[in-house]
């Protein structure tokens, strides 16, 4: 099944009933998969929005109402969406939104990219507020995280992102849809009319300073529970390895084939793939940098990622890069070769600052 | 063990079909597989292409630089594709309609006159049924049943006719190089 359509399904099943979106490639179909889907389950609308900025807004709507909302779209568009996202935070409503990347900064171009790691993972919009950014490498990955997304939402009553780009979005591969966990969430966050009760009220203005400073300390209590208990990541043969690579998505796929690639050649790589993109691993990475002395970050960016591998491992490590950003997807022999050049076993990885 | 294919030709021509029929064929055969379109910014009556990987490991890059077998439908797609194929590896061309030979020496080189072939059967939109016929022939990788099993599955709702002339046509494609080769 093609990722796009893979979100789509998964959404529908986690108990997505609210879509809103404007066409963008590499990701139309989700929208397209969606408009067919949610007409055939029972209080499922689809909406395709005047504008980004719309749909995220009416994503927030439907939240507030209760529903489990979901909206997606390629990196110009989600860089629409910032003021939306920025809103989710502030009013602590849950979304997920899906990031396709493509090739920028500006319109760019529509082939698969790395480049807005740093709009995800810093917040992105204005204001003091953390999204969740889960990071899938494989359709499968797509299949389960879409449905973790919506329950880390509701949890933490927050917008979670999940940022793939235009080769996780085109491409097919098989899949198997876990089942959903039924959904947590209390009636009490929902605007469902207060009848005779007190009236309920979402809001994102918080006039007061001392109250807002007290809002943004809520927040971010909330934030150090998620980077505590919802960090993930994965090793790949690292146990007999010399040199770790560092790469999440499609660069961590390209990677493990360098790393076999490598080791045929006698060259022992391992890989580090940060699964949760914020809460970064930081911890988990620094623990490697105990054992490893030699790491080389690979994106489809000029380097960003490499910007919370240097933060996480303080300088205990030497840490190389190899960037191919611009909607280039390189192969696996080509950064084998890299890795190559750039590793010595006396002189260690030539560090990229 | 990895194997790489690309299918290009004409937009209608149905090579996405085909990629996605091998890639449904090698699933239901056991093997990991991904299928990756050409996308974007396409226009009507020019090329479409896609990848197939095969393989029984994890696979790491759904992209060819270097395909195993390419199978070509139109002349473009020929020029476009003869130089990315591996050393020692295949291509496969529509020789109905390429009226130019290959500039590679180094790769095997399987002529099908596929439109040809489909227009006798009387339905010349098998075209790519018939070139996917040829491939496996020589490819393997996925039995023809399993193959013509898996192309129903996709098929689906299609009227049995269709599939009845598309069974034709992938038989017509794999007896053709039995009988050249």
């Amino acid at each position: 099944m093609q990722g796009n359509k893979i979100i789509g399904e998964a959404a529908v099943l986690a108990g997505c009933r609210f879509y809103a979106g404007y066409p963008i490639t590499p990701q139309n179909e989700i929208p397209e998969y969606m408009s067919e889907r949610l007409r055939t389950v029972e209080g499922g609308v689809f909406i395709q929005s005047e504008s980004e900025i719309a749909a995220i807004h009416m994503v927030a709507g439907a939240s507030a109402a209760g529903a489990r909302s979901m909206t997606s779209s390629s990196s110009p568009g989600i860089s629409l969406k910032q003021e939306g996202i920025s809103s989710l935070a502030a009013c602590q409503l849950p979304a997920v939104i899906v990031n396709m990347m493509r090739g920028g900064p500006g319109l760019g171009n529509i082939s698969p990219a790395q480049g807005d790691y740093f709009q995800a993972t810093r917040g992105g919009g204005h204001g003091d507020y953390r999204t969740i950014v889960l990071g899938p490498a494989t359709a499968q990955e797509l299949a389960d995280f879409t449905m973790d997304a919506f329950d880390l939402a509701d949890q933490y009553r927050t917008p979670v992102m999940i940022l793939a780009d235009g080769m996780m979005g085109q491409m097919m591969e098989p899949v198997i849809f876990k089942e959903p966990k039924p959904r947590v969430y209390s009636d009490s966050y929902m605007m469902r009319g207060a009848g005779k009760g007190k009236s309920k009220i979402i809001r994102g203005l918080i006039l007061d300073p001392l109250d807002m400073e007290e809002h943004n300390w809520t927040l971010e209590r909330k934030y150090r529970v998620i980077a505590k208990k919802e960090t993930r990541h994965e090793l790949y043969r690292t146990e007999d390895a010399e040199l770790i690579l560092v790469a999440y998505g499609t660069a961590a796929r390209i990677a493990k084939g360098a790393i076999k690639r490598l080791r045929e050649a006698g060259l022992k790589a391992g890989l580090f793939r940060p699964i949760t993109l914020w809460p970064f691993p930081e911890n988990e990475l620094r623990d490697l940098a105990k054992v490893f002395e030699n790491f080389l970050v690979f994106e489809m960016s000029t380097g960003q990622m490499l910007e919370d591998v240097r933060l996480a491992l303080q300088g205990y490590a030497r840490i190389g890069f190899h960037g191919r950003p611009g909607g280039v997807v390189p192969t696996p022999v080509e950064l084998a070769n890299v890795v190559m050049r750039q590793y010595d076993r006396k002189q260690g990885i030539i560090e990229h600052y | 063990m990895i194997v790489k294919t690309i299918f290009s030709g004409f937009g209608g021509q149905g090579v996405l079909m085909m990629g996605f029929t091998l890639a449904h064929g090698a699933m239901n055969a056991g093997y990991q597989v991904t299928f990756l379109p050409a996308y974007g910014a396409e226009v009507r009556g020019g090329t479409a292409n896609c990848t197939v990987a095969v393989s029984d490991d994890e696979i790491a890059s759904p992209i060819a630089s270097e395909p195993d077998y390419v199978v070509v439908l139109n002349t473009p797609s020929l020029y476009t594709f003869q130089n990315r194929v591996a050393p020692g590896g295949s291509l496969f061309l529509n020789s109905s309609i390429i009226a130019v030979d290959p500039s590679r020496r180094d790769v095997r080189i399987f002529k099908i006159p596929a439109s040809e072939i489909a227009e006798q059967l009387g339905n010349l939109r098998t075209v790519n049924t018939v070139m996917m016929g040829a491939f496996l022939k020589m490819a393997g990788l996925v039995t023809p049943d399993i193959y013509l099993s898996s192309m129903e599955e996709v098929m689906g709702s299609k009227k049995r006719s269709i599939i009845d002339v598309n069974h034709k046509a992938f038989t017509a494609g794999f007896e053709y190089l039995e009988e050249s080769t």
